[in-house]
């Protein structure tokens, strides 16, 4: 398999993501197929291509600064689900919290 | 129902003169999704109320001339769930939204307010649109009206069947790799992939914001170029909206015989269902009838399209989707610290298919893997553009069939991610080109929609739209499904 189990795990916590030890072996399986398939990219000699990272040419775009209307703290911050005077809450992260 | 038989152009025309009023069209709508849409399940929200509270208001606070100013005066519209709205909640298909409200409209939906077009509802699609059956939604399944046994195709299923279900006459939809052209191919409809950055994405909760379009599903061409007039255009708001003028509002039926049309042999070989075979077939017979050059061309590079997309298009989404945290955001999962606090979130909020997406896209971006995948997958991009550049050289417009196969039965495709990806194979280039691409129907087999896309040249959406108007006047016009309830 081209990903083990335990690259899963270290990419799923780059991600954020937690993947059940139940789930693993089926996850890092999937993943490798796919992977596989991808492998097929090698076939071409690609030392001498630039990369396409957008296809619009453009270049930086620029705009007058002037202050606009823009959201409201109370409305920027209305869908957190625990908020305090328009602040996010979160949970404690230092002390032991963050780890 | 009065009314439903009508497309856009002609309802608005209806509406602009006074002949209907746009409560009538609005009603005729909600009656139609009433009526249908618990055998359909293309709408995840309807908003009753609000839509006949601005039908009313168009009808009674607007004079003559202002609604003959108004492109899209009284026209019911379906808008997927991945565009923004302040008046209708927004969940991308996703548990992670659930109830969310955005704060603000995306400017394709302020353009279609602006227009005089009235938003009766938001529709289903595969979870932040990955995925091409719709079967991905965390909400509900959606239903091919042409065979309710079926999948719509996605991600935009729900646009595509509200649409031939004749629920509304148009719809948004978006497509980073096929999401518009294989639902419209499935259910029969137009749909159309514009132009990277001829729309702007501002609103638009992104997915691969390298390969993200919004566009329109429409019954007619004449409908889908008066809604891509309507949505396009530079937006101060997406840096990469591109500065030119929006498209026509109506269609120059082009001449065919001036038209040198390619057909790349990499989208006619193996693999090719026959009964979409024979019915492209058929279509390139009247196209030539009609006058036009068919060319074969190649576009060499076909085969690593999928592979290149997948990299490209999860590596995007990873990043983009990192905002769900539990934050900012509806759903949250309690746990003792913040690190916990997110991976349960993410892990509780997004489903299977989301999560294998990131994984794979976190994995093509990381310390180690980044020049083998990603930026290997951003070279072969190069590649592919290429190829269209070289094709473009020596024909007007490419055509290929949308999609290999028929739509399949729930549940088909769903145990192997691979073989759903390579449902995109023919509208992933596009993407990665930035090129407009249009889903036509062109007929049925077996009963069921079989579509044509037409590629054009960047920003040259009006001559896909002047052929496939020279094309659509020859075709048969197409039935309506029949299916669970859906006869009128």
């Amino acid at each position: 398999m081209l990903l083990s189990k335990e690259e899963v795990l270290h990419v799923a916590n780059l991600a954020r993501l937690s993947v059940e030890p139940s789930e693993l072996e089926e996850m890092a399986g999937t993943l490798s197929r796919v992977l596989e398939y991808i492998d097929l990219l090698n076939e071409l000699d690609t030392e001498s291509v630039s990369p396409t990272s957008q296809v619009v040419e453009q270049h930086t775009v620029w705009r007058s600064d002037v202050i606009q209307d823009s959201l409201s703290a109370e409305l920027a911050t209305q869908n957190g689900p625990q908020v305090v005077s328009a602040m996010f809450v979160v949970p404690k992260i230092l002390d032991g919290g963050g780890q | 129902m009065a009314g439903l038989d009508w497309d856009a152009v002609e309802m608005a025309r209806r509406v602009q003169s006074g002949e209907v009023s746009a409560l009538e069209l609005v009603d005729a709508s909600l009656e139609r999704i009433a009526a249908v849409d618990s055998n359909i399940g293309a709408f995840l929200y309807v908003d009753d109320v609000g839509a006949r509270q601005s039908a009313r208001r168009l009808d009674s606070e607007l004079t003559r001339d202002q609604k003959k100013s108004l492109p899209l005066a009284g026209v019911p519209v379906a808008i997927k769930d991945n565009l923004v709205t302040r008046q209708m909640p927004t969940t991308a298909a996703s548990k992670m939204l659930q109830g969310f409200m955005s704060p603000y409209d995306a400017t394709v939906v302020e353009r279609l307010l602006a227009a005089g077009a009235i938003p009766v509802g938001k529709v289903n699609l595969d979870e932040f649109a990955m995925g091409s059956s719709t079967e991905h939604s965390a909400y509900q399944v959606t239903r091919n009206p042409w065979d309710i046994s079926r999948v719509p195709g996605g991600s935009s299923g729900g646009s595509a069947a509200a649409v031939a279900a004749g629920m509304v006459p148009l719809a948004l939809g978006s497509d980073t790799g096929g999401s518009i052209r294989t639902p419209a191919s499935y259910c029969g409809v137009f749909g159309m992939k514009p132009t990277y950055g001829r729309v702007s994405r501002y609103g638009l909760i992104a997915f691969a914001s390298s390969l993200d379009q919004v566009g329109p599903f429409s019954r007619t061409v004449r409908d889908a170029a008066l809604l891509l007039h309507v949505i396009s255009g530079r937006d101060p708001h997406d840096a990469t909206s591109v500065d030119v003028s929006s498209t026509a509002p109506t269609v120059v039926v082009a001449d065919p015989t001036q038209m040198r049309i390619g057909l790349p042999e990499e989208y006619f070989g193996d693999g090719i269902d026959p009964n979409v075979r024979t019915q492209v077939d058929a279509a390139l017979e009247t196209l030539k009838g009609l006058g036009a050059t068919l060319v074969p061309i190649s576009l060499p590079h076909t085969r690593y399209a999928i592979a290149t997309y997948y990299l490209i298009a999860n590596a995007e989404a990873s990043s983009n989707l990192s905002r769900y945290d539990g934050v900012r955001y509806g759903f949250r999962e309690t746990a003792p610290d913040l690190i916990q606090m997110y991976s349960r979130t993410r892990s509780q909020g997004f489903g299977d298919e989301v999560q294998r997406r990131i994984l794979l896209g976190t994995h093509a971006l990381s310390a180690g893997y980044y020049d083998a995948y990603y930026l290997k997958a951003q070279k072969v991009r190069t590649l592919i553009r290429r190829d269209f550049d070289q094709a473009f050289e020596s024909v007007d417009l490419i055509v290929t069939p949308t999609v290999p196969d028929l739509p399949f039965k729930f549940g088909e495709r769903a145990l192997d991610p691979l073989q759903m990806y390579l449902t995109d194979i023919f509208t992933v280039t596009t993407n990665l080109a930035g090129l407009p691409g249009l889903s036509q129907p062109i007929g049925l087999a077996d009963g069921l929609p079989v579509g044509l896309q037409w590629i054009a040249p960047a920003l040259e959406e009006e001559r896909i739209l002047g052929m496939a108007s020279a094309l659509e006047a020859v075709l048969p016009v197409p039935s309506w499904p029949m299916q669970g309830g859906l006869s009128r």
